[in-house]
Order: structure tokens, then sequence, then C-alpha cells
């Protein structure tokens, strides 16, 4: 069905309901689900929790705007857990971890090739090969720590090499800032860009909450260090957005994001529970943009169409292996940054290499993690003595 | 809900990824040259951090007369009484875990049997004696603690770093998808713990002269090597069953 965000009116926010059994289902099968299945549950958890997020902020600057803002994020927050809690428990947070990464480096890949905007796609290339990295780092950890294989949770859609090394992530904040997408950038550069951050956002407030869990020193550093890198990553992606745009611009991209990437996941998902689940939750979403355009409307006197265009979606997310892209770029993993520019490797930034060797200064943890790892079939202990 | 194994499409394997499986393993292989040295900093972490570490706790200090009393009898008797509480502590704590860990045993073998697959090897009412036991156990553990004047209501180091270990077990039988057999095998795995460490216990209380405490140890000790003999049992059976 081809979406038109102008015109598909969805279910109306007062029909958007649940219960507690209807919010906390059966989970999905760590087992015998497809790995896509779970990329799609972590995305979306990550694309709601957002959707928080920015209300909540919303909330603290508009007064008139409160009461539509909080009814809008109670069902935000009953969509969220009935997402969230599709996680069975058999998950243990490292396996969980893995699959976050695998997320990060299958969304990013296809986002990178969508995106039209070179300079945006250069910079979706470079996060992905340190999401990619943190797929290897952690993988040495679940198998060094748990003696499992990061395998049973990618199911062979994703290669375990080190990308650019979790070592040289460190950079000065200057350095991690991006030029923005201009206002009149493409539906489709906005939707990539709102959406990275809400995936980045989620997998740092994730490691922030797991990272104390672990009892094991190495684990509990490897999390100290790839949480600091995640919450690089935000401001990378979160610096993409234009902070010209209005708040209620910004809310309404925001809610087009959403049924944007509803629509990919009920259109690929092949768990017909769960495709029933993405499907309703399209519908409850293109309830929320009506609400969001309205909104624009009475508070900026302006037209949707004037940010929303045509109303045409996008191009969406493509859940399948990106293999062959990721390998390709490999070759920028020497890139580095300085301020808001891609630089060669001899290039990069004075105050990114001090505030590294400072950082670095009392050891590595992914490196010591992973020193010698690579990624064995039935874990490194399968090799032969 | 089914009770027993099923061949099905579980896609963990590599073998389910025919088209990936040779290009992961080789692109692996040919990227190992790019890992960080192998140097022991795992290792060297893991030292360092233990060499430098707390302990989770301390065992609280009996504040009762009586309590105190004793204790001090305990230390010119040359003994630490610390050691026999915080053990005491830890059996107490698994013994409330273990009442928890068999209610949702006897609930998994109702439902079970609702649904007309119940093992039939296992005999819910005997489950029910178990249950029993474990709770008397525990108040067994708390009247004891208080005679030592120690406060049973403490958390002690041996007691936490226990909850630890049982967290694994909670979540097996917590899980609404893990069958009667699954459940067995944690019940069985909670069984052998509990029977070393009755022995342990009533051994520290003999040593410490606790003669009276140490009889009351050994009978639940009885009481417990009867429980795994059972469970085992149980899970024998239901295997070969399940296998044949």
């Amino acid at each position: 069905m081809a979406i038109n965000l102008l015109q598909d009116r969805g279910m109306p926010l007062d029909r958007q309901r649940f219960t507690w059994k209807d919010m906390v289902g059966k989970p999905i099968s760590k087992l015998d689900d497809d790995a896509f299945t779970r990329v799609r549950v972590i995305l979306m958890n990550g694309v709601e929790t957002d959707a928080l997020r920015y209300k909540q902020v919303l909330l603290r600057m508009n007064r008139e705007a409160r009461v539509p803002l909080a009814q809008m994020m109670r069902v935000e927050q009953h969509q969220a857990t009935a997402v969230n809690w599709l996680l069975s428990a058999d998950h243990s947070p490292l396996e969980t971890t893995i699959a976050y990464e695998q997320v990060a480096i299958e969304v990013t890949a296809s986002i990178a090739q969508m995106e039209p905007d070179a300079y945006l796609a250069q910079a979706y290339r470079y996060g992905l090969l340190e999401d990619f990295d943190h797929l290897y780092r952690y993988s040495a950890l679940l198998d060094r720590l748990e003696g499992k294989d990061s395998n049973n949770i990618t199911q062979g859609y994703t290669d375990i090499v080190p990308g650019r090394p979790t070592i040289v992530h460190h950079r000065a904040p200057q350095d991690d800032l991006l030029e923005p997408y201009a206002r009149n950038a493409t539906l489709q550069t906005k939707l990539n860009a709102i959406t990275l951050v809400a995936g980045e956002y989620q997998t740092h407030d994730y490691y922030m909450n797991i990272g104390p869990v672990f009892s094991d020193p190495a684990a509990r550093l490897l999390y100290a260090e790839i949480a600091s890198v995640e919450s690089q990553h935000i401001t990378h992606y979160g610096s993409m957005l234009n902070p010209d745009e209005s708040p209620f611009e910004k809310l309404m991209l925001h809610e087009a994001m959403e049924v944007w990437n509803y629509q990919a996941c009920a259109e690929q998902e092949t768990n017909p529970r769960l495709k029933a689940l993405w499907e309703r939750f399209l519908d409850y979403e293109l309830g929320h943009l009506q609400l969001a355009k309205e909104l624009f409307q009475r508070f900026e006197g302006r037209d949707a169409a004037e940010v929303l265009g045509e109303g045409t979606l996008p191009s969406t997310i493509q859940f399948k292996p990106q293999r062959d892209f990721i390998r390709q770029t490999l070759v920028e993993v020497p890139m580095r940054k300085d301020g808001t520019q891609f630089v060669g490797q001899d290039q990069e930034s004075a105050a990114s290499l001090a505030y590294r060797t400072q950082l670095n200064s009392q050891g590595s943890p992914s490196d010591s993690v992973s020193g010698g790892y690579r990624w064995t079939p039935g874990t490194e202990l399968a090799q032969a003595a | 809900m089914e009770n027993d194994e099923k061949i099905g499409m579980n896609r963990t394997g590599l073998d389910m990824a025919p088209m990936s499986k040779g290009p992961l393993v080789e692109f692996a292989q040919e990227n190992a040259g790019r890992a960080a040295p192998a140097t022991h900093g795992l290792e060297a972490i893991r030292r360092d951090y233990t060499l430098e570490a707390d302990r989770v706790g301390s065992v609280p200090l009996p504040l009762s007369v009586k309590g105190m009393a004793s204790t001090m009898m305990d230390k010119i008797t040359g003994n630490n009484p610390e050691v026999l509480i915080d053990k005491m502590g830890e059996r107490l704590a698994y013994e409330r875990t273990g009442v928890r860990l068999y209610e949702a045993f006897l609930l998994k073998l109702e439902a079970a049997a609702a649904e007309g697959v119940e093992e039939p090897h296992v005999d819910i009412a005997e489950v029910r004696r178990i249950h029993d036991d474990e709770r008397s156990h525990a108040l067994l553990l708390a009247q004891c603690l208080l005679e030592l004047g120690a406060d049973p209501t403490a958390m002690t180091p041996c007691a936490d770093v226990a909850g630890v270990a049982a967290q694994g077990h909670v979540q097996v039988l917590g899980d609404p998808r893990t069958t009667v057999a699954q459940a067995l095998n944690s019940m069985l795995m909670i069984e052998l713990g509990d029977n070393a460490s009755w022995q342990l216990l009533a051994e520290l209380a003999g040593e410490a002269g606790h003669t009276t405490m140490a009889e009351r140890f050994s009978s639940a000790l009885a009481t417990e090597e009867r429980h795994l003999a059972t469970v085992q049992d149980w899970m024998r059976e239901t295997m070969l069953e399940h296998a044949t």
C-alpha cells in the first residue's frame, strides 16, 4: 500500500488503546526467528523512545501544546513497551548488545546507500565503520566471557572483523560535529538522519544501563569505552539535523520518520504476528502525524506540504544483509575527522589526537579485550590448539 | 504448550546460512591480521582489578546481648563465628529462593497438567512436599541465626553471592517458554548445591561446638539427600522417555 503523508489519516489518537496483556505478549524466539526480525524490533524501540524524548523536550517549551503532546506520548510509551518487550529473556545483555550492533551496521549501511547528499553519505559510512568495529570487539568479549559465538545472533548476515579500530574513535567533541542538512534538503535526507539519531541514542542508553550489570572488569571497561563512542555518535548524527528547523517542523518530521520506518517493517517482516503489529502501529503513526501537522499549522501558520512535499514516502530501509557494500567501505577505515570535515589519517585534528592520547593512556579496553581475536565459527575455542 | 523437544527452523548455526558460510569464514581469516596484537591485556585487566578490589560487603555484627556473648565465647574458644553466620545466611537465602523456584516449578507442572501434557514421572504432590521442606529449612535457619544473636533479615556476603548465582535459575523457572524437563535441570542443580552446602554447614556448626544445631542441620541434610535422589530420578526418567 502506497502511503501518502498528506492524505492518509490513520487511526485517530483517541482510538489507540492498549491493555497490559496487549503490550506484554509472546516474545520472539532467539533461536528460530530471523535476525532481521530482531533488527526491526530494536530499531523501532529506538524510534519510539526517541519520539518520547523529543516530545518531552517540546513539552517543556510550549504551554499550549502540552495536552496533545502528553496524549501522544502516552500511546508512544505503550508502543515502545509492546515493541521492546518482544525481546526474549534468554538474550543475555551481551547477546542483545551484539544484536544492537547488527542493527547499527545493517541499518546504517542501507541508509548510506539511499542518502542523496554525498557529504552525509560519507558521514554514514564513517559511523558505519565504527559500529562495525564495535560488533567485532563485543564478539571477542562474548566469546571470551561467556564462551558464545556471536554468529548465533547475527545468523551469518554480518561479517565479524575489525573496522576502524575503536581505540581511535575517541575524538575531541568539536570533531564529532557535522554540517547540518539544508532546510530544503530532500525528505529522504531528513528521515535518514532522524532515524540514525534515534538508533544511536537507544544504543548509548542501553550500554549506560547494562554496563554496570557486568561483574567482569574488562566488560565494564569495554561498555564504558563504547558507550562514550555512542555518545559521540549521537552528536555525529544529531548534528546532521538542521538547527534552524522550528520545533513543530521537527515534530512533524519525526512523526513522518516513524510512519516511514513502520511502513518498511510492515513490508519486509517475515513473522506474521509482528507484521500485524507493524501494520497496526503504522496506522497509529499516521494518526500521530495528523496531530503533528495540525500543531505545525496552528502554531506556525504554515502548510505541512512545505515540509512534506507531495507526501510521497522516500525509499525505505532495506532489512537485508549489506555485506558487499560494507566490505567496499572498509577502504575508508583510515579516514579521520577535523572539525566537520573528513580527512586523511595524517590530517586528523590535533585536538582529537591529544584527547585520545590522554584517554587511552592507562590502556585501551577494546584492544585488550580483542587482542589477537579472530572470529571462528563455534568460538575461538573451536580452533585447533 | 509442548513439553517435548522438536526439530524446527533454528537459525543460529552457520549451516542455516549456506550462502554466507564460506565467505564469512574466509573474510574473517583474511582480516585476522588487522586484529590488535595478541597481548595478555584481558588477563592483565582482570588481574589488576582483582588485586585492587574491595569485597562485596561484610558479615553483620550480632547486636543482641545474647549474640554478643555467644560471639565472644566463640572468639575465646578460637572460632570465627562470622564464618558460620555468613554460611547460615547463605543457606537461608538459598532456601528462600528455593521455595520460590519450587513454586514456579509447581505452576509449570500444573499448567502442563491442565493442557494434558504433564510429565508422568514427576509427582506433583511430592514437589509440594519438597517445597514445604525448603520452607521449613529456611525457618530453621532463621531460628538458629537468632539463637546465635545474628539478624536473619540481613543479607550476608555469601547470601548475596548465592543470590547472584541463582539468578540464572530464576530466569529459567520464570520463563513461560521453558519445558518441565528444562526446569527440572535447574532444580537438579539447585538440589546438588543444596546437598553439599548442608553437609558443610552441619560440619561447621559441629566444629564451632554448636552440637544441637549441628544435629538439626544433619537432619535437614538427610531430607535434602532425599530431595536430590528424587529430582535426579525424575530427570533421568523424563529424559529417557523423551529420548525413546
